[in-house]
């Protein structure tokens, strides 16, 4: 069996989507869309299609596992059976066990936990179709669904993946560059503290290279935050609209 | 689904203690920020096992069991062999660990060590197909923790490095009829690597390598860095809830480079041979 590996980067040093290294996929977020959950957002980022509920603050089950001091969170990343081109089981794997503790470890710093003590905020991550990057767009599109919840945050999260294929380092990668490229390296960013939340790497950088990709991340993260926040917005413009319209009807 | 664990309690002048001695620069049992416990390794415990290694580093104790079978390789590659990491939180190495299945905390340990091991290509895994996408050699490597003072990350991995170096495996030929036998002859794991973790603990404004177990309960997170031979970063894992600043990340990134060169030459003059 023989295969061919494609060039990641061609001669104009445009990638396999034609996008540049710097460039991200195109994004739609959207937020506010499941009735039952007191928050909730939407992503699409390239062909990675994800959605987020978040429940809570609300009540502990059962009541041993709550803190006295601050509410504590649940976070569960979960991939559909038909999210991918091989059918996935939909028991949770041990990459999926992994990804839910360090994307609530992403989360949790700018969450003011301590406002509820002996509550639980529970986060749902479902990936519907996954073509790279979907645990940097679940923590982008969970900080929304937690905003969206009107729980009480400290900055939004944004992330995004840097990695290097074909000797390069390009931002948000999508699955063939993941799969086939030489380093990937997840980072989520919260630009108040100016901190990473989340920081992995697989691959090989050299020491500089991996200086450069943090900048790059950030600045990939930065991105992705101014459209967070016109996603909030155009939230609660529609709110604002609903609102009125209401006042009208009644005053009709 | 992964929820706010609740931390080990720890009294409150014992931290305070950690926190004024750290604005000094110094350390609950005396070390420097950037010093490790000491170090002793001892390969080829296990004589069932294929391959074997202790690790103590303090009063961190870890096993590393290699066992090699055949079986065939994965659909998605047929050319090479197999590696598999697990890690077990033993209930005999502290109190908080309870028996049952791997809970996340493992599942993340067995995964970060993988991670070192297979993006450094430490094992060729090319060499250890027998026939292509029918047999191939499976490695199996079972990280045991017996004792739990902190840092298990670096424990398990350089336990891991050490155990896989000293392995031996049979030697397998294929013969006229296509048929694998297995021979009465051993052979080493075909090793090209040695990656080197350096686990970096954020307590305050403060990076601390090598956190002991009470330093671990009080840090708001953790970053471990996998360094290659080359000097190439191959695995990277913050872990914990709290954040590091880029600055941050930076400075650790730079001890992690240091203090790695320091343990590679440990690990290979005990395990080299």
């Amino acid at each position: 069996m023989e295969t061919v590996k494609r060039k990641l980067i061609d001669e104009n040093g445009l990638r396999v989507d034609g996008r540049r290294p710097d460039e991200l996929r195109p994004i739609k977020m959207k937020v506010g869309l499941l009735a039952n959950a007191d928050g909730s957002a939407y992503i699409e980022q390239g062909k990675s299609k994800i959605i987020v509920a978040v429940y809570g603050p609300r009540e502990v089950h059962p009541k041993h596992i709550g803190l006295p001091d601050r509410a504590i969170i649940r976070c569960r990343y979960h991939m559909a059976p038909f999210s991918t081109t091989e059918r996935k089981s939909p028991a949770p794997s041990r990459r999926e066990i992994e990804l839910s503790k360090i994307i609530r470890e992403a989360l949790e710093p700018v969450i003011f936990s301590e406002y509820y003590p002996r509550s639980m905020i529970d986060i749902f991550i479902e990936v519907l179709q996954s073509d790279g990057g979907t645990r940097c767009a679940g923590i982008t599109a969970a900080s929304l669904a937690l905003a969206d919840a009107g729980i009480p945050l400290k900055d939004l999260v944004a992330a995004c993946a840097v990695g290097k294929v074909d000797g390069q380092l390009v931002v948000d990668l999508n699955d063939e560059e993941d799969k086939e490229g030489e380093a990937d390296m997840p980072l989520a960013y919260i630009p108040a503290f100016n901190a990473a939340s989340l920081l992995q790497m697989d691959g090989q950088l050299t020491e500089e290279e991996f200086f450069k990709a943090l900048e790059m991340g950030k600045k990939a993260c930065l991105k992705i935050y101014e459209m967070q926040k016109q996603a909030l917005k155009e939230r609660y413009l529609k709110i604002k609209e609903s609102v009125e319209a209401g006042e009208e009807n009644q005053e009709a | 689904m992964s929820i706010t664990p609740q931390t080990e309690p720890l009294a409150k002048i014992k931290s305070k203690q950690i926190r004024e001695l750290l604005k000094t620069g110094k350390r609950i049992d005396g070390r420097e920020l950037d010093a490790y416990r000491p170090i002793t390794i001892e390969t080829g415990v296990i004589g069932k096992a294929e391959g074997s290694a202790t690790v103590s580093l303090g009063n961190t104790k870890v096993l590393v069991g290699i066992k090699v079978e055949t079986g065939s390789p994965y659909s998605d590659t047929p050319n090479t062999g197999v590696l598999t990491v697990n890690a077990e939180l033993l209930p005999l190495a502290h109190a908080i660990f309870e028996p049952g299945p791997p809970d996340e905390n493992s599942i993340e340990l067995a995964r970060v060590v993988d991670r070192g091991i297979r993006e450094s290509k430490a094992v060729d895994l090319e060499k250890l197909i027998i026939v292509p996408g029918k047999l191939a050699y499976v490695v199996f490597v079972d990280i045991y923790i017996l004792n739990h003072d902190g840092n298990l990350v670096d424990a398990s991995a350089l336990a891991a490095i050490a155990a896989l170096m000293n392995t031996k495996i049979p030697k397998i030929v294929v013969g006229e009829d296509g048929e694998p036998k297995k021979t009465e002859e051993f052979k080493p794991l075909p090793i090209q690597d040695c990656p080197i973790p350096v686990t970096i603990a954020k307590i305050g404004g403060s990076l601390l390598v090598d956190p002991v177990l009470e330093e671990e309960n009080m840090a708001s997170a953790k970053i471990t860095i996998t360094i290659t031979k080359n000097g190439n970063i191959c695995a990277i894992q913050k872990s914990g809830p709290g954040t590091f600043t880029l600055d941050e990340i930076v400075e650790a990134e730079k001890t992690a480079r240091r203090k790695a060169e320091e343990i590679r030459e440990k690990i290979l003059s005990s395990a080299g041979g």
